[in-house]
């Protein structure tokens, strides 16, 4: 197996709790290429989080595979490898409340013997990082930059990040977006990042991951999902009649009143030219931005 | 030159730039031989994914408008559309400002406007006025 795929997962599933009838993931495939930043997108509970420690060697698959660099996420030995080689910011930003800024620092770097020392500078002069104060004393944003500088520094050729905004006022996710560009222009490496964030996601990563209960819904280059969505609606001169398409890539038809819109994942043309065998008063096609794409393809409960 | 880039949009944002690039030769912001923005400098600019930078300049070589230059960075093609295209070009942006304006006019709001054009130029023409 070559290194195609710095992450990759087949069929992976984990059950929790007592009988494992807590199902977090349930058939997980996920194919993230070298010198990507890709998104992982999914509401709070779609299985995130439980993903990222199964990659990470944090938490055994109940079944399926998990590779990382091409070692198996759930083999001892393999998993400490793939922790040294990973950079990894959790959701709640593992970090010693009784050290301050420069201890934590000096405590982590030994442990990583390609750490970056030029990195550490930059960093501390980017994020105004205070050297003396306490951990616990951090503001929110505080300890994520910190955090994403522990990470950022010990030269890791892959950066997992959980939630890295969470919690972040806008000015200063747009801080955090942007060193993340900004490494990754200027080192070879890949990001996975989780979040529930669509702009976030959107501005950032060029490929994208939707997840829901557990499963992978969508997948694939921000731009090609941008370039095969579309929305092509129907006008009616009556009610809108209950068709079905055949199609190939509808997504969703939505009826009300006298219009019928259909998503589609494969581009309009076929769509449309179904569609006109229905005689409708008009044809409409839209762009369909991620936002919608999102919305239209994750469960919402009624 | 200055480049902005909307995320939120259903258009992705490499074709966004393309856009911006051949507009900007086109309005004359942008002349043949001008240097671009190098690809990391324009990501963390706009705080988009260096790759994103990188399709963008890729596929405006492809077409002829720029020229990567090996370690010396994006420049406009020297032989970038002659006057007769910018000429067409301009006659083009007036009648298309008119029609926006004409639009306006009778209420139609800008989104309307532009799914319009949308349609229009996937050939997909309002079908209207069949008996039936």
């Amino acid at each position: 197996m070559a290194d195609a795929f710095v992450i990759e997962t087949s069929g992976l599933r984990k059950h929790y709790g007592p009988g494992g009838q807590i199902e977090a993931l349930r058939g997980l495939d996920l194919h993230v290429p070298p010198g990507s930043i890709h998104g992982f997108l999914g509401r709070n509970g779609a299985g995130k989080t439980t993903a990222i420690k199964v990659l990470l060697g944090m938490a055994r698959p109940t079944s399926g595979e998990a590779r990382v660099f091409g070692l198996a996420a759930h083999v001892q030995d393999a998993s400490v490898e793939i922790r040294r080689r990973t950079g990894f910011v959790s959701d709640d930003k593992d970090l010693y409340d009784y050290m301050t800024v420069a201890e934590m620092i000096r405590f982590t770097s030994p442990f990583f013997p390609r750490w970056r020392r030029d990195l550490e500078e930059r960093y501390l002069r980017k994020f105004e990082l205070p050297l003396d104060r306490k951990v616990k004393a951090l503001s929110r944003g505080m300890r994520t930059k910190l955090a994403l500088l522990l990470a950022l520094c010990r030269g890791a050729e892959l950066l997992i990040l959980d939630e890295p905004t969470s919690g972040l006022d806008p000015a200063m996710t747009e801080e955090v977006l942007q060193a993340l560009v900004a490494h990754v222009a200027g080192e070879e490496m890949t990001v996975f990042f989780s979040s529930h964030q669509i702009a976030e996601v959107e501005q950032i990563a060029d490929r994208v991951t939707i997840i829901d209960r557990g499963r992978a819904v969508v997948t694939g280059a921000l731009d090609d999902l941008k370039e095969s969505f579309r929305r092509v609606q129907l006008v009616f001169e009556g009610d809108a009649p209950d068709a079905t398409f055949r199609t190939p890539g509808v997504a969703r038809v939505r009826r009300k009143g006298r219009v019928l819109s259909v998503l589609s994942s494969a581009g309009a043309e076929a769509l449309v030219d179904e569609a006109r065998r229905l005689n409708p008063l008009s044809v409409d096609v839209a762009p369909v931005t991620l936002k919608e794409i999102f919305l239209e393809t994750v469960t919402v409960e009624e | 030159m200055l480049f902005r880039t909307n995320p939120s949009s259903g258009v992705p944002i490499y074709l966004q730039l393309m856009e911006q690039v051949k507009h900007g030769i086109e309005t004359g912001a942008l002349r043949p031989g001008e240097q671009l923005p190098g690809i990391r400098p324009l990501a963390e600019e706009l705080v988009i994914n260096p790759n994103t930078v990188a399709k963008a300049y890729r596929e405006l070589e492809h077409e002829g408008v720029i020229e990567l230059r090996h370690g010396a960075g994006a420049f406009v093609s020297a032989a970038v559309r002659g006057k007769k295209g910018t000429d067409n070009l301009r006659a083009g942006q007036s009648i298309v400002a008119a029609a926006v304006e004409k639009l306006r006019g009778r209420g139609v709001t800008d989104e309307e406007i532009r799914r319009l054009f949308e349609a229009e130029l996937a050939g997909l023409r309002t079908t209207g006025g069949h008996g039936g």
